[in-house]
């Protein structure tokens, strides 16, 4: 009943981006995922959150398959996501798009709401505490009432966070969550991902500060030109000769 | 009481184009809210005006059956379009609606039933002033509120970014094409409510040019909030009036005013003249709902 | 058999118009991305400035020609300025283009309203001397093949100039990729601003080209090659320069076929826009288009 990855590939083109990619997540870990740029990271998140089709191969999650589905039912199985090039919705403000996120939580009903019926008020204050609780797990609880696009490089990530947390997900896919932070935002998040996790959640993460994967990750995927290299504990990945190789040799290894 | 009925008599006709238009406005406030580009209401305003007009002429149907039976057959129009067309993006789907404008324009010019070129004649003048703004009230009733339900949070995460959007669990496709049915409903009731406005519906009320109308209403009043097409469509309806009012004869320079309003909107005023009302406030006051919920 | 060669003939001259027209509506896009929808009320504006300067100025028509082109490229650096210029660093640009152009095209006809009257006007006789030859029971005028010959002309250079010269490469590169060019040291602003001149002044020589064969010009003319101008870039896929030429001249053949074929002028539109809603529901990108959906 794992996540488990199956033979992925992708190609864009001419391009092969993805090649024969397996590798299993066990639930209620975190679950590390490097490699130099360019390995097809992102595109296997991608595909994971049903964004993109893979062109072979199938994703199994809680024994369903999920390769072939569109990414809002992707969602609506319990997969929620952040995008390495951050996709807030800008004019927003932060609850706001903390509150877009609850779509799949949230009723909403439409005939309550034009007769004003009480239970629609109602519901509308119990989503936007609960949007609020979301922003303060985060840290953004002074923010609620700002423009997404007033915040900081780093607050915006965690924005998206706390926005694929109103999806109430059991897989958290998060693309680069701390790039771009101080030392101090980058331990905080490691915190809120672990207390997560402690809560029932599986994550998934890409994240090129090592130092955070090495310390947060109780398993790491490595990829390089689209393949799987190794999957293992930090401290065997760390010592993986391939992977030594594939970021030295790379000239981009700044990861 | 008497003056104000005087002003009726006078301006009448202005304040139920007034209205008329910003249900027409309202109605692309639908398709515009998702993010998308919409050249059809024109046409799905003429679908609802001609088969209105032709309930009422031909089958002699009671008017709020016409109005209906117009607003139900754009509706289902639009939803046979928009399945296939909203797959398109930004200016293709622009075009894609405006080939199907053109078409339903041609189809009406060339069909018997419609009246061809002189168009639908003898189609009664029964509709009032207070049902235009009754109807107009409704919708924009309903639009502010949509907003809040389930669907316009859905439709709002579209237009931001359907990407993210749809890793929200949106399901694109269904969201924009109920917007786009929705909008073509309104349209359509609008358009039958205007052919029992003038006595005869024509192919050339609902060409090119009236869809782009309905776009600079919007652009002017501003998309964000429910108001903002109403404001357009109310002040460049009224214009004509207005400039007539201090002085300036009507022609050249009432279209170059036009012009000029919508240059100066779309370069200082982006989210449109409604914009003036909501910026006055600080942005830190603003309340989670206050401005586009 | 005579009428059917007549009206291909017609479908021909007309359809070369069209291209002139879609060719520049086309190179905006090609470049910027952008609908310039004020691009027909150029077209309208060139048409009576040439009919202005033959009768009120008494210019002949081969130097009102070259004039109302130069000044309806004129036109076409004033909508850059004041209509594109100021939104390019706009996130929403596209939209937000589309919408000031609009606002130009309506500025621009009231122009035209007042500076030319809402009546329609036309070349004083004689401007062009016409020969009429029958050929095969195919009757050809001097005019049709001088519209013909210039459209044709003027598509030649444009596709030329952007092969070969220094400023046209420059131009495909920014349409390509504006900021590899603008580290190339392409000077890209003004590079959009020429291509905004050269776009109007094709749009304007085609509203010359178009007064010339109808006869008759009018401050709303551009509404009618307006959905033309569109259906034909679109069926030749936008930002395709040989594409809106063959579509101009498809859509021209498409229009006299119809009318031949269904004996009514009312039809004359119907199959060129069914065939455009085909074609972007079957094959967006056109049929010589650059193979992928752009967003808004």
């Amino acid at each position: 009943m794992n996540l488990s990855v199956d033979n992925i590939s992708r190609s864009f083109g001419g391009v092969q981006a993805l090649m024969d990619v397996s590798f299993e997540v066990e639930l209620g870990t975190i679950h590390g995922l490097i490699g130099p740029n360019g390995a097809g990271k992102t595109t296997l998140i991608n595909i994971l959150s049903g964004v993109l089709p893979p062109t072979h191969g199938q994703v199994l999650y809680q024994g369903l398959s999920l390769h072939h589905l569109p990414a809002h039912q992707v969602a609506a199985l319990g997969v929620a996501r952040t995008f390495q090039n951050i996709r807030l919705f800008p004019t927003m403000t932060c609850l706001e798009n903390v509150q877009a996120g609850q779509h799949l939580t949230a009723e909403r009903p439409l005939m309550p709401r034009l007769l004003r019926l009480p239970s629609a008020g109602r519901e509308d204050r119990e989503l936007e505490e609960r949007a609020r609780d979301n922003l303060v797990r985060v840290g953004l609880g002074d923010r609620a009432s700002h423009p997404a696009r007033s915040l900081s490089y780093g607050e915006r990530r965690r924005l998206e966070i706390a926005r694929a947390l109103a999806l109430n997900p059991s897989l958290l896919l998060l693309d680069e969550p701390v790039a771009g932070m101080r030392r101090g935002e980058a331990a905080e998040v490691a915190d809120l991902i672990r207390s997560l996790v402690q809560g029932g959640m599986t994550i998934l993460l890409i994240e090129h500060n090592m130092a955070f994967v090495m310390e947060i990750c109780s398993c790491i995927t490595v990829l390089n030109f689209g393949r799987v290299i190794t999957t293992g504990s930090p401290d065997a990945v760390r010592r993986h000769r391939d992977v030594i190789e594939a970021y030295l040799g790379s000239e981009r290894g700044d990861a | 009481m008497e003056q104000l009925a005087q002003f009726y008599a006078v301006y009448g006709s202005v304040i139920n184009f007034i209205g008329i238009n910003a249900l027409l406005a309202l109605s692309l406030n639908f398709t515009l809210a998702a993010g998308m580009l919409s050249l059809g209401n024109a046409a799905f305003a003429g679908i609802g005006g001609y088969t209105a007009g032709i309930l009422t002429v031909h089958l002699k149907a009671p008017l709020i059956v016409s109005l209906c039976g117009g607003s139900l057959m754009a509706g289902v129009v639009g939803l046979l379009l928009g399945m296939p067309v909203l797959r398109l993006k930004g200016v293709f789907l622009a075009m894609a609606t405006l080939a199907f404008g053109e078409v339903v324009r041609i189809a009406a010019v060339n069909l018997d039933i419609t009246g061809g070129a002189e168009g639908l004649t003898g189609i009664p003048n029964i509709t009032r002033t207070w049902m235009i703004f009754l109807a107009l009230a409704l919708a924009a009733y309903f639009m502010a509120t949509l907003r809040r339900s389930r669907i316009g949070w859905g439709l709002i995460s579209i237009r931001e970014d359907e990407t993210a959007a749809a890793c929200l669990g949106v399901d694109i496709t269904y969201y924009k094409v109920v917007a786009f049915t929705i909008g073509a409903m309104v349209a359509g009731f609008a358009g039958a409510m205007y052919a029992h406005l003038n006595y005869l519906i024509t192919p050339r009320d609902f060409g090119f040019f009236i869809a782009v109308d309905l776009l600079v209403y919007n652009i002017v009043g501003g998309t964000r909030i429910w108001y903002g097409p109403i404001l357009g469509a109310a002040l460049l309806t009224a214009l004509p009036e207005i400039l007539r009012g201090v002085g300036v004869a009507a022609g050249p320079v009432r279209l170059a005013v036009n012009g000029v309003i919508l240059l100066l909107v779309i370069l200082f005023l982006p989210n449109g003249l409604a914009s003036l009302f909501t910026r006055l406030r600080p942005v830190a006051v603003k309340t989670g709902r206050a401005e586009r919920t | 058999m005579n009428l059917l060669a007549q009206q291909l003939v017609n479908g021909l001259f007309i359809g070369s118009v069209y291209g002139l027209f879609a060719v520049g509506y086309t190179l905006v896009f090609g470049v910027l991305d952008i609908l310039n929808l004020a691009h027909a009320a150029v077209f309208t504006l060139g048409g009576l400035s040439a009919v202005w300067l033959v009768q009120a100025a008494g210019m002949s028509i081969w130097l009102a020609f070259p004039l109302a082109t130069l000044l309806a490229g004129g036109l076409g650096l004033l909508i850059n300025a004041a209509a594109f210029a100021p939104l390019r660093r706009r996130a929403d640009s596209q939209f937000s283009g589309l919408i000031s152009s609009i606002a130009m095209a309506i500025i621009f006809d009231a122009a035209a309203l007042g500076l030319f009257g809402a009546r329609s006007v036309r070349f004083p006789p004689g401007t062009v001397k016409v020969h009429v030859w029958q050929i095969a029971g195919v009757t050809i005028t001097s005019l049709q093949v001088g519209i013909v010959l210039v459209a044709t002309l003027l598509m030649l250079i444009l596709t030329l100039f952007l092969q070969r010269s220094r400023t046209g490469k420059a131009i495909r590169t920014v349409a390509e990729n504006e900021r590899a060019a603008m580290l190339l040291g392409v000077n890209v602003s003004g590079i959009i601003a020429f291509t905004f001149f050269i776009s109007s002044a094709l749009g304007g020589a085609a509203g010359v080209l178009y007064g010339l064969y109808f006869d008759s010009l009018a401050p709303d003319m551009g509404r009618a090659i307006e959905l033309k101008g569109l259906a034909v870039i679109i069926l030749g896929g936008m930002g395709s320069i040989p594409g809106a030429i063959l579509g101009g001249l498809a859509f021209g053949l498409s229009e006299v076929l119809t009318v031949a074929v269904s004996g009514t002028s009312n039809l004359r539109d119907a199959v060129a826009f069914t065939v455009l809603f085909a074609i972007l529901l079957l094959r967006p990108s056109g049929l010589l288009g650059r193979g992928k959906l752009r967003e808004a």
